[in-house]
């Protein structure tokens, strides 16, 4: 009977020892650590990505799934895709081409020393990117509605010009697209840039001065080749959230439903086709098309920087 | 000791977090706690409210078989999207959901996973507006019961209409509303009315009335028809000689419209009875201004009305306890008292006639208040005159067409109407 006692004792200890052993394990700890993260990979990205592009070659529909071939892409080549491209890739473009210089150069200003009110504008600038996309557009719906009484065509009428519907015609809708995005991203994009310049070393600066530097020698020469990872951080993002805009359009409009597919966007174009018309298949075809074509650009976008260069 | 203790209460707290966030109001509810459990899912909190309380008086009047209704509300695209998600992939689905009438195609596209109910509907076939069952039904089976009628009306501003020396009463045709349209204009300088670019409420009606349609009976896209490009031509022509105005807002939902309308930005508008509620809610302003009347026709003899969107109620495959949640479904919304509640609660014209006459409908509620008394003297009189909507597959992308191009480049871009509707309708596969 003692004798059993004791074995099982030894058992338990040996148990508890294996695993500790197994935890302490130089070679195995790694591999516990990275489980989680592996484990959330498999299941909520790649097993998804696989079954959208299985689906993509199907018709989805309950009870009755068959392969179609390629018919879901070759469906894809309409109008309604083409605009839908048109207007996103527009969008990413304007989206990039105030979203990138204009954060910096704030950055730039809130980060010096001769800054008053430093802290103020910070948060100032902050403050909407904290704001719900639904309540900003909500809001910006109203500002630039098409009554006279409508906050832009007061502003209008102030310059003597005549009121306009801005959510309908392709250019002005555009216009009130990037405005909605200018207002709630250049307030992260500050945060970027103003932590990548904190991390410049004062030294090369006061090196720089003793060379014989001016204000716009050191801007050009110091900060923004020293800025260059978190632009292009910057860069990549914007790239992908300019692609994947669809709430901003979804709410200005009242719905997936801008007049002329204005401001029909590719994930919009996902949405109502695979769920506002029940054909996840198609919606699959877009979302992997979307997917090859966001690769593709921002592939070439690390490339023209450098980045896969080896490191000299 | 110490350590036992720590971990005892965090676990406690952290079960109590977890129970407290699992508590449902609608469960917790005193006298709907027994009983055998059927869950709801609508996007209309007004839905919920009214299958709440049906719950209620059901429970009173049949105490051996108790229900506990949970009724969630969902924002209207996750309502649809988590249905056809759950329906889909075989699991996660409510008992009973609401789909709203554009989207019921999406649901019976292939083999549909919701329960055939002609059992409740056949016994009452004399009784209901079956025109507004064949919306949710394929192949001879009706999946969903509708909340209303949806009559469609128009609604006159009274007080613009004396001004400019108009009596609504002798406008029967549409060429009667050109004709007092002008004399609004003239006299008032405000527009008659007002038309949607973004939506389609403006125009399926119509095109319902003057014997048409946007799909055929068989399901085939026929909105590019000589019907429905008569009646698109007849809107342009309304925006070009001014009688109308394209809506603030893009449609009669928007803020902005309601805005305009409340401070008297147009004499009249047509949306179906259910529109009254946005009214009461939305427009305060109008209170006692505005009259309802049955729609102006294109020619003598034509329906003077038509059935209009809507909201069924269905039983999905996965529900356990099928034969329950039928027996409930007919009592709230087929039965009379169901109707007679539809009324009260929801202002809604419900679906089954003979409570038409029923004085309860005369009772006094913020639609009497608003509208004046005997509003169901309008519905009587076109009982007999509701043409019927094709509701088939191709209802999504059709009206979808409708809603993004058609309307807003005939009304807006002022393009050829007839081209428009081509074009839209072979974009349609």
């Amino acid at each position: 009977m003692k004798a059993d006692t004791a074995a099982v004792a030894a058992g338990k200890l040996e148990k508890g020892g294996a695993v500790k052993k197994l935890l302490y394990s130089p070679r195995i700890a790694p591999y516990v650590f990275v489980l989680p993260f592996v484990l959330s990979f498999l299941i909520f990205f790649a097993y998804p990505v696989f079954s959208t592009i299985q689906m993509s070659f199907q018709e989805v529909l309950p009870g009755q799934t068959r392969f179609i071939g390629l018919d879901n892409y070759k469906n894809l080549l309409s109008a309604s895709f083409y605009t839908a491209l048109l207007n996103s890739s527009r969008y990413t473009f304007w989206t990039l081409v105030v979203l990138i210089p204009l954060p910096l150069v704030l950055a730039v200003f809130l980060n010096s020393a001769l800054m008053k009110w430093s802290s103020f504008f910070r948060s100032a600038l902050f403050i909407p990117s904290l704001t719900s996309v639904v309540v900003a557009g909500t809001v910006f719906r109203l500002v630039f509605g098409s009554l006279d009484e409508s906050v832009m065509n007061g502003f209008r009428h102030l310059f003597g010009l005549p009121t306009i519907n801005w959510l309908a015609g392709s250019g002005t809708a555009m216009f009130v697209l990037v405005v909605l995005a200018s207002w709630r991203y250049i307030g992260v994009n500050i945060i970027y840039f103003l932590s990548a310049l904190q991390s410049i070393p004062q030294e090369l600066y006061e090196a720089a001065e003793i060379d014989g530097a001016g204000v716009w020698h050191k801007f050009w020469k110091v900060t923004l080749p020293l800025l260059k990872p978190v632009s292009i951080y910057v860069i990549t993002i914007s790239i992908y959230g300019g692609y994947s805009m669809f709430t901003e359009s979804f709410i200005l409009w009242n719905g997936n439903r801008s007049p002329n597919d204005i401001g029909l966007t590719v994930v919009g174009l996902l949405y109502r086709e695979g769920i506002e018309k029940n054909n996840l298949g198609f919606g699959s075809a877009v979302g992997i098309t979307l997917l090859v074509i966001t690769m593709i650009i921002n592939v070439i976008q690390l490339k023209s920087f450098g980045l896969f260069k080896k490191e000299e | 000791m110490k350590k036992a203790l720590q971990l005892s209460t965090s676990l406690a707290l952290a079960s109590s977090l977890l129970l407290s966030a699992c508590t449902n109001d609608s469960a917790s509810k005193p006298g709907n706690g027994a009983g055998t459990k059927l869950t709801f899912w609508t996007f209309n909190e007004l839905h919920q409210k009214f299958f709440e309380s049906m719950a209620e008086s059901w429970n009173k009047a049949n105490p051996n078989e108790q229900i506990s209704l949970e009724a969630t509300t969902f924002p209207y695209d996750d309502n649809h999207n988590k249905l056809l998600v759950a329906l889909q992939s075989g699991t996660g689905a409510p008992d009973l959901a609401d789909i709203e009438i554009s989207k019921i195609g999406n649901f019976l596209k292939g083999e549909p996973q919701l329960v055939a109910l002609n059992d409740i509907v056949d016994p009452e076939k004399g009784n209901l507006v079956m025109s507004r069952l064949d919306n949710y039904a394929k192949d001879g089976k009706y999946y969903g019961i509708d909340y209303h009628v949806g009559a469609e009306v128009i609604y006159y501003n009274k007080e613009i209409l004396d001004k400019a020396g108009v009596n609504p009463d002798n406008i029967k045709t549409w060429d009667d509303y050109v004709q007092a349209g002008k004399q609004v204009v003239e006299k008032t300088g405000k527009p008659m009315t007002t038309l949607e670019t973004t939506d389609q409420w403006s125009y399926w009606p119509l095109v319902v009335q003057h014997g048409s349609d946007l799909l055929d009976k068989d399901g085939k896209v026929i909105m590019n028809d000589g019907v429905n490009s008569e009646v698109l031509t007849f809107l342009q022509k309304l925006v070009k000689d001014k009688i109308a105005v394209v809506a603030p807002g893009g449609f009669h939902h928007a803020e902005e419209y309601y805005g305009f309308m409340n401070k008297g930005g147009a004499a009249s508008l047509w949306m179906p009875m259910w529109y009254m509620g946005r009214f009461t809610d939305y427009m305060p302003d109008l209170k006692n201004k505005i009259v309802i009347k049955p729609m102006p026709v294109f020619k003598q003899g034509e329906k003077r009305s038509s059935g209009m969107g809507g909201t069924g109620t269905v039983i999905t495959k996965q529900s356990k306890n099928e034969a329950l949640a039928k027996k409930f479904l007919a009592y709230a919304k087929i039965s009379k008292e169901g109707n007679i509640q539809i009324w009260k609660q929801l202002g809604f014209d419900p679906i089954r006639s003979d409570v038409w006459n029923d004085p309860a409908l005369k009772e006094d509620n913020k639609f009497t208040a608003y509208f004046g008394k005997n509003i169901f003297d309008i519905l009587t009189g076109v009982k007999s005159e509701i043409a019927a909507t094709n509701i088939k597959e191709k209802t999504p992308a059709v009206s979808d067409a409708v809603k993004t191009k058609v309307m807003f480049q005939v009304l807006n871009d002022l393009k050829d109407p007839k081209q428009v509707l081509d074009e839209a309708a072979k974009s349609i596969k």
